[in-house]
């Protein structure tokens, strides 16, 4: 694998459209879930452990090489909240097209012809990994990474936090969010021989229903 | 000289599976050619809510699972089967002494053109238990299902257990929907924080799977700060809730279920 290229792919420049997404903190800060570093934090590690966990699973069952219209399938199941599958699919689309002017690949090509709305983002992110040469646990720390960086991202804009201590939160995760990409790269791999049920599907059901709260508000400053 | 007896391992906890089978009997309702309990697990035959529909009640000690205890529950609905399966009083989720987690598992097969209700009581998680559910629901393309889930973290004032839950429901062998919940001491760091249950401390799904559902999607609806109804990927729509004490967590389902079981 090759280090910079992980670089590359987990840079927030990179261009994949999601600096539009605050995975769920502009609804948890207006409702008052998020107001501070602390909350913030908390608000990280919850994700990190449930929808962060289950994405990157996802991601490094498709760098694998696990099909990913099963994949598809199974992050569809593992997302009731429509509005949070519409964004999962437009970030894809997004993903998929800076990917592939990035690592022209015929697996991303295939993709794209195959879903043509867009798949899940994880599934996108795994294949994108697979085509920079990167691996599965690599793919799954960009997508645990990608679970907590958004709402950090996310909310020193909307409630001015300090960005500084906005970094220190994603610093304090590390060691969690490490854990998190060894066990879904882990569940990955039985996945290879058990089938996608061996992936986790860890959920939150207050991330599901503020998002669909949040998809009902005339005026946001973010999509999702 | 003889070698001192072997010390016997301490008492694993109970197995138990409760099986039932439901079949349509040719005169428009629904036989059950196979009701079987087992230890902890008895089943009572009741009046379905309607002349086609067959009824089951678990009764009694199925409200305690305690560490080391490994619980199932089995249910098969034959093709045009009508199946009620409610239980008598909450589950309790209680500690061991080995410090096992207990198990419970359900599973339900439907197929096609089977029909089953399973509104269990609240699963109440008791300070210091540990409980792993698994709920797999295998449905045929043209079977309906009713489901509902609640989850009580510990008794009134009481700090709950561990629980993890997970619900998988596929349909004609394609996922629906898979959902893992971890909650209370031991579970994954945040559960009860912000992108958790937020100090909520019940927290219910009801799971509406009907065909019709393909041809008239019924509308998603936001129906409070804390409880939504979504559409699946597939003729079926989940209402989430979370409330502050089982009552009320109650009160939010079976309002979504005046409007979304048919």
């Amino acid at each position: 694998m090759s280090l910079a290229a992980l670089l590359v792919l987990a840079d927030g420049r990179f261009p994949a459209g999601g600096h539009a997404h605050s995975g769920g903190a502009e609804a948890a800060c207006k409702a008052g879930r998020i107001h501070d570093a602390a909350t913030l934090e908390d608000f990280c590690r919850g994700r990190l452990h449930t929808a962060g966990l289950t994405a990157a699973a996802l991601a490094a069952a498709a760098a694998l090489g696990i099909d990913p219209a099963l994949l598809d399938a199974a992050a569809d199941a593992r997302t009731p909240s429509p509005a949070l599958r519409t964004a999962a699919r437009r970030l894809g689309r997004q993903l998929l097209r800076a990917a592939r002017a990035t690592w022209p690949d015929p697996g991303l090509q295939q993709l794209a012809a195959a879903f043509p709305r867009g798949a899940h983002q994880p599934v996108v992110l795994g294949l994108t990994a697979r085509a920079a040469g990167l691996g599965p646990l690599d793919a799954a720390h960009v997508a645990a990474y990608e679970s907590v960086g958004g709402p950090a991202t996310a909310t020193v804009r909307l409630l001015g936090l300090d960005p500084f201590e906005a970094s220190g939160v994603l610093a304090r995760l590390a060691p969690e969010l490490d854990s998190v990409a060894a066990r879904a790269a882990e569940a990955a791999h039985r996945a290879l021989r058990e089938g996608t049920e061996a992936l986790p599907a860890a959920s939150s059901p207050l991330l599901e229903i503020a998002a669909e709260v949040h998809a009902g508000w005339p005026v946001r400053l973010f999509a999702s | 000289m003889t070698t001192a007896p072997p010390v016997p391992p301490p008492p694993a906890g109970v197995r138990a599976t409760a099986r039932i089978h439901a079949v349509a009997d040719g005169r428009g309702g629904t036989a059950l050619p196979l009701l079987a309990g087992e230890g902890p697990l008895a089943l009572r035959r009741t009046r379905g809510r309607e002349p086609e529909e067959a009824g089951v009640v678990l009764v009694g000690a199925m409200s305690a699972p305690l560490g080391g205890d490994h619980l199932t529950v089995r249910a098969t609905a034959g093709p045009g089967a009508r199946l009620a399966l409610a239980s008598a009083a909450a589950t309790l989720a209680l500690p061991g002494r080995t410090g096992e987690p207990a198990r419970y598992e359900v599973e339900l097969d439907l197929e096609d053109g089977a029909s089953v209700r399973w509104l269990p009581e609240p699963l109440v998680s008791v300070r210091g238990s540990d409980l792993r559910v698994r709920t797999r629901v295998r449905l045929a393309p043209t079977a309906r299902l009713l489901l509902r889930e609640e989850q009580v973290l510990g008794r009134h004032g009481e700090p709950p257990g561990l629980l993890r839950s997970r619900l998988t429901v596929t349909r004609g062998g394609r996922p629906l929907l898979d959902q893992d919940l971890a909650c209370g001491p031991g579970a994954p760091g945040g559960w009860d924080g912000p992108a958790g249950l937020a100090g909520h401390r019940a927290v219910g799904q009801l799971l509406v799977v009907d065909p019709a559902f393909a041809q008239d999607p019924p509308p998603a609806a936001v129906l409070g700060e804390y409880a939504v109804a979504t559409a699946l990927p597939g003729p079926a729509v989940l209402v989430t809730a979370l409330a502050g004490d089982a009552l009320r967590l109650r009160e939010v389902l079976d309002a979504a279920c005046r409007t979304y079981a048919r």
